[in-house]
């Protein structure tokens, strides 16, 4: 797997094809919107009932993402379980695939708008957490710079000679990255809504997952560039 | 029988009308369980179809609903309350009717179902809707006929299978219930009344007296058709004089892009100003209500369309059907033809257009077939387990069920008579409890058994969900085309998404027969501005392609055997012969393969007349073979008769290619991870319930983080369930429609080891054609991430910005 090195707030970062994010100086691992529980929380509320796998397949993911940086911490950077009741419901196979994950660093759930409170699940529970003058927190603060965030589920379009291609991305200016989703069964918000136009400095640029990720200007809503 | 009373005699008497033979037959037979009535549009078959009805209402005795009818159109059950009210009314018969559609209010609808009128008209899903409340039995307690008109089209659908299941119940409603079917000419009467009747009740079929043999003939141009294509353009001088000298004209074309193109042309050459409209699918409502309303009131000297005016209602004074492209299937052109002239005994005219050289030859044999009254048909299989699955949902919806009652209800349906009772059992494994290996839904089951073994839903609110999500047309996702700052203005019509996204600021396209600039996307509408070019830029947006029937082919490989053809114009049979000349011409039962080099690459051509879907999927497999065997292919292109690949190596021994196993296993990896399935996972996933595609409260979230694609199901389902229904019912659903490899299949029994492969040094004259087909389908691999990447390098560099990263 090929990742993409790239500078922010001076620091060396690598986008990985899976949409984890690393930082090799700080011995960190970064994934965002893991929506652990999802389906079930689906079938619940009486909603479809989805193909009860994502859990493990998110995990099976991350297990690799993790082999191959070896962090000495890992953020997970809100959302991480779909609701709180969705926390304590997880499926013994995906709270299996956990345990193995966890042992051995320091693990940082971020609190998310969809697990506000701490579950009763191992690690640390925190609200933001800043690294070498980096603060991690699940909603980007406009107000603020050298923040990394989640939330927003980024994905950019790009027309190609004659076909187009939908990817989730990483957005990053010079004031904030913001991260794609990492659970299986996530959407996108496309970065030419104004959530995103609107967050983004211009010049900001968007990295399309792929292997390896590739980076290019944010698109941004057509009218605007015309 | 059934004698009229004299209320009915006495109204077609005071109007010097006598009764049709097959009315007559009809009333005959009206204390049968089931009558299918096969009679030529015009022929009073609607009527055929009512008058026992109106009969056994006449005493006014009769208290609830007596006749359901059923259409595929809502248009056309508004236009047949007209249609009966006039005449109820002139007879002065105590009978009520009423229609109901998705365009009827809802206090109405409400009313409808405490206090039905004796004839109520309505549709499939209108229908299904309706099974679904728990006041049902009350509703149709008492029903006595049912008439499902236009069978034939339906029969071809989803729409009839949900609507044949519907009817299962209805007769354990209403037991006695008899059921009528009203058809226009179809190759196999039996096969429908097989598909109308509760199995095993009989179906007595009464033919009409099929009117006199149409006037049809090819449109004579003096410009030849080009060499590929599909528009047409050329006729258009000649399209126009016919246009010019007759009353009303209807102009069909296989698809709306070429509709589009054709209506855009017609009108740049329409010096006259001759009022000519246009009319499909894609276009907004309002629009085709205008054109459907002037053609009413015959003002209008043309109309360009598709599919959607094959059925049903008559508007204004047709005298003549001009088929744009090659009809692909002879049973649709002889139906289409039946819209020129929708009066009894008298012929309908007919001119064919073939839209390239290739399509000169179908169009002859398509001519010959109808003079032969040789119709085609797929036969259909058993019925789609999707919709089963739906119909569960629906049964649940109207309250507690046993199991085995609803099985032995499912199993009168003709089309699941051979359903097991183990698959019926997974698919109601799947509609309670998501039917998967890993039991995670036990607490949240959509349905529970009770203690009395009745299953029902869990929870009673799911019933809002599951109507709001009736029905078996799933649309690819559409966006909405406006007028940029016309907020609330007028639409102009559809297009598809993945169309919008190949958009940029600028690019021109037509819709409706304009020319608009792409301004913009807000909020899931794509705004336009309207522009004075001439030409637009992009063509226009995709459309459904039909591939020609087996029949059809058939015949052509059978003209191919002839020494001569007198029937063809002088430059298609030069062209044939030529073809014969420096190679050879393709056969029924053998395999005609071409390679030769071309442009400095090498081209192989495999002439297996399988239908357009097939040959695509042939190219498919047939380059992945060619890539595991080294031999770079580059791309491939797909007609109804040929597929052609080009790469950089040649193909020396092309019989290994074509062997069944070599292709099956191909077919099997193939399948793993394919654009093709992930569509027909959709389409299934959400008729059986898998997926919503309406939730309750509102519209689709407009692009939030909540939704995502199916494609990312299709694969977990795959990784993780291999067994799962879904997918069993995705890949029957594929291999008969898109994928089509049935008729691969056909085609290798067909052909046995007959396979001749010609080299030669150049393209040869029926391989010409190919290289103009526009289609092609690039060899994939890492084409993607190597595009990207170049793109990107692109765009960084006109944005002034490093290139980040190794």
């Amino acid at each position: 797997m090929n990742t993409l090195p790239f500078t922010f707030a001076g620091e060396t970062f690598h986008a990985r094809p899976s949409g984890a994010l690393s930082w090799p100086a700080q011995g960190l691992l970064c994934v965002s919107d893991l929506h652990l529980g999802k389906s079930e929380r689906m079938a619940r509320r009486g909603g479809p009932m989805l193909p009860p796998y994502e859990g493990v397949e998110t995990l099976a993911k991350l297990a690799e993402d993790i082999a191959a940086t070896d962090p000495r911490t890992v953020i997970c950077l809100g959302d991480s379980f779909d609701d709180s009741a969705a926390a304590e419901a997880l499926d013994d196979e995906t709270s299996e695939a956990l345990g193995p994950l966890m042992a051995g660093r320091r693990w940082i759930w971020i609190e998310g708008n969809h697990d506000p409170g701490p579950v009763s699940v191992d690690g640390t529970h925190l609200a933001t957490v800043t690294l070498a003058g980096i603060t991690f927190r699940h909603i980007a603060d406009p107000e603020k710079t050298r923040e990394v965030s989640g939330h927003y589920h980024p994905k950019a379009r790009v027309a190609l000679r004659g076909r187009s291609l939908s990817r989730r991305c990483f957005l990053v200016d010079d004031r904030r990255l913001v991260l794609p989703a990492y659970g299986t069964y996530t959407g996108g918000l496309s970065c030419d809504r104004p959530e995103l136009s609107g967050l983004m400095a211009p010049g900001a640029r968007a990295i399309l997952l792929g292997d390896p990720p590739v980076a290019l200007p944010m698109p941004r809503a057509r009218r605007d560039a015309g | 029988m059934t004698a009229l009373p004299p209320a009915i005699t006495g109204w077609f008497d005071a109007r010097g009308w006598s009764i049709h033979p097959h009315q007559q037959a009809m009333l005959s037979a009206a204390d049968q369980p089931c009558t299918l009535l096969i009679a030529p549009t015009g022929g009073g078959k609607t009527m055929a179809g009512f008058l026992p009805t109106l009969a056994e209402l006449a005493d006014g005795d009769h208290h609830g609903l007596h006749t359901l009818y059923i259409s595929p159109l809502k248009a056309l059950a508004a236009d047949i309350r007209r249609n009966l009210t006039g005449p109820i009314t002139e007879m002065g018969l105590p009978i009520r009717v009423e229609d109901r559609t998705g365009d009827t209010p809802s206090s109405r609808k409400k009313r409808q179902r405490a206090d039905p009128p004796h004839i109520l008209l309505t549709t499939p899903e209108s229908l299904a809707l309706m099974t679904s409340y728990e006041d049902a039995h009350r509703t149709f307690a008492g029903l006595k006929r049912v008439i499902v008109d236009e069978i034939h089209a339906l029969a071809e659908s989803k729409r009839g299978d949900q609507l044949m299941l519907a009817l299962s119940r209805l007769s354990t409603l209403a037991p006695g219930l008899r059921r009528v079917g009203l058809s226009a000419t179809v190759e196999d009467p039996k096969a429908i009344a097989r598909l109308l009747a509760r199995h095993p009740d009989p179906c007595e079929i009464l033919m009409a007296a099929p009117g006199p043999n149409p006037d049809i003939s090819m449109l004579q141009t003096t410009e030849p058709p080009p060499w590929s294509g599909g528009g047409g353009r050329y006729a258009i001088p000649a399209v126009l004089e016919e246009v010019r000298k007759h009353r009303t004209t209807l102009i069909f074309h296989n698809t709306r892009a070429q509709a589009e193109i054709f209506f855009h042309h017609l009108w740049l050459a329409n010096e006259d100003q001759l009022p000519i409209g246009i009319h499909h699918g894609a276009l907004a409502r309002e629009q085709r209500e205008r054109v459907e309303q002037a053609m009413t009131d015959g003002q209008l000297k043309a109309i360009v369309c598709t599919g959607t005016l094959d059925l049903g209602i008559d508007w204004g004074d047709v005298d003549l059907v001009i088929q744009v492209g090659a009809p692909k299937n002879v049973k649709r052109l002889v139906q289409r033809i039946g819209r020129a002239n929708h009066r009894y005994n008298a012929p309908s005219k007919a001119l064919i257009v073939p839209a390239n050289r290739f399509e000169v030859i179908e169009c002859v044999a398509a001519l010959d077939a109808v003079r032969d009254h040789d119709l085609d048909g797929e036969a259909r299989g058993p019925g789609p387990l999707d919709v089963l699955c739906q119909h569960i949902l629906i049964r649940a919806a109207a309250g507690p069920f046993h199991a085995d009652d609803l099985y032995a209800e499912v199993i009168t349906t003709g089309a699941y008579a051979e359903l097991s009772r183990d698959l019926f059992d997974r698919c109601l494994d799947f509609v309670a409890t998501g039917g998967y290996a890993l039991r995670a839904y036990d607490q949240w089951q959509r349905l529970l058994q009770r203690p009395d073994g009745q299953w029902q839903l869990r929870d009673p609110r799911a019933t809002q969900r599951i109507r709001m999500n009736i029905g078996t047309i799933v649309d690819a996702d559409k966006m909405q085309v406006r007028l940029h700052k016309t907020r609330g203005g007028k639409p102009l019509g559809e297009v598809e998404e993945y169309f919008a996204s190949l958009l940029r600021k600028g690019d021109t396209f037509l819709i409706g027969g304009e020319i608009v600039r792409y301004e913009g996307m807000r909020e899931m509408v794509v705004e336009v501005t309207r522009t004075p070019t001439q030409k637009p830029k992009i063509a226009t947006f995709m459309g459904t392609k039909f591939a020609t029937s087996t029949q059809l082919s058939d015949r052509i490989l059978t003209m191919f055997r002839q020494e001569d053809w007198p029937d063809l114009p002088p430059h298609t049979r030069d062209w044939l012969h030529l073809q014969r000349q420096v190679s050879r011409l393709p056969e029924r039962d053998r395999l005609l393969v071409e390679s030769f080099p071309h442009d400095g690459r090498e081209h192989l051509v495999a002439y297996g007349f399988a239908g357009r879907n097939a040959q695509q999927t042939l190219g498919l497999l047939l380059t992945q073979r060619m890539e595991a065997q080294g031999l770079n292919p580059m791309g491939f292109v797909a007609t109804d008769y040929a597929t052609l690949i080009w790469g950089l190596d040649r193909v020396a021994e092309a019989a290994p290619l074509f062997s069944r196993d070599n292709l099956v296993e191909a077919m099997e990896t193939w399948l793993s991870d394919n654009a093709v399935m992930k569509r027909t996972f959709k389409g299934s996933a959400i008729i059986a319930g898998l997926i919503d595609r309406n939730m309750p409260g509102g519209k689709r979230k407009s692009g939030r983080q909540a939704t995502f694609s199916t494609d990312i199901l299709y694969d977990t389902l795959r990784k993780y369930d291999p067994d799962h229904l879904m997918l069993r019912i995705t890949r029957d659903e594929a291999m008969r429609g898109l994928v089509d490899f049935g008729r691969i299949e056909e085609m290798l029994a067909r052909i046995g080891d007959r396979i001749d492969h010609q080299r030669l040094t150049r393209v040869t004259p029926l391989a010409a054609p190919l290289f103009l087909e526009p289609g092609r389908v690039p060899v994939e691999g890492l084409a993607n991430q190597r595009l990207l990447e170049e793109e990107a390098t692109r765009l960084m560099q006109t944005a002034g910005l490093e290139t980040t990263g190794t």
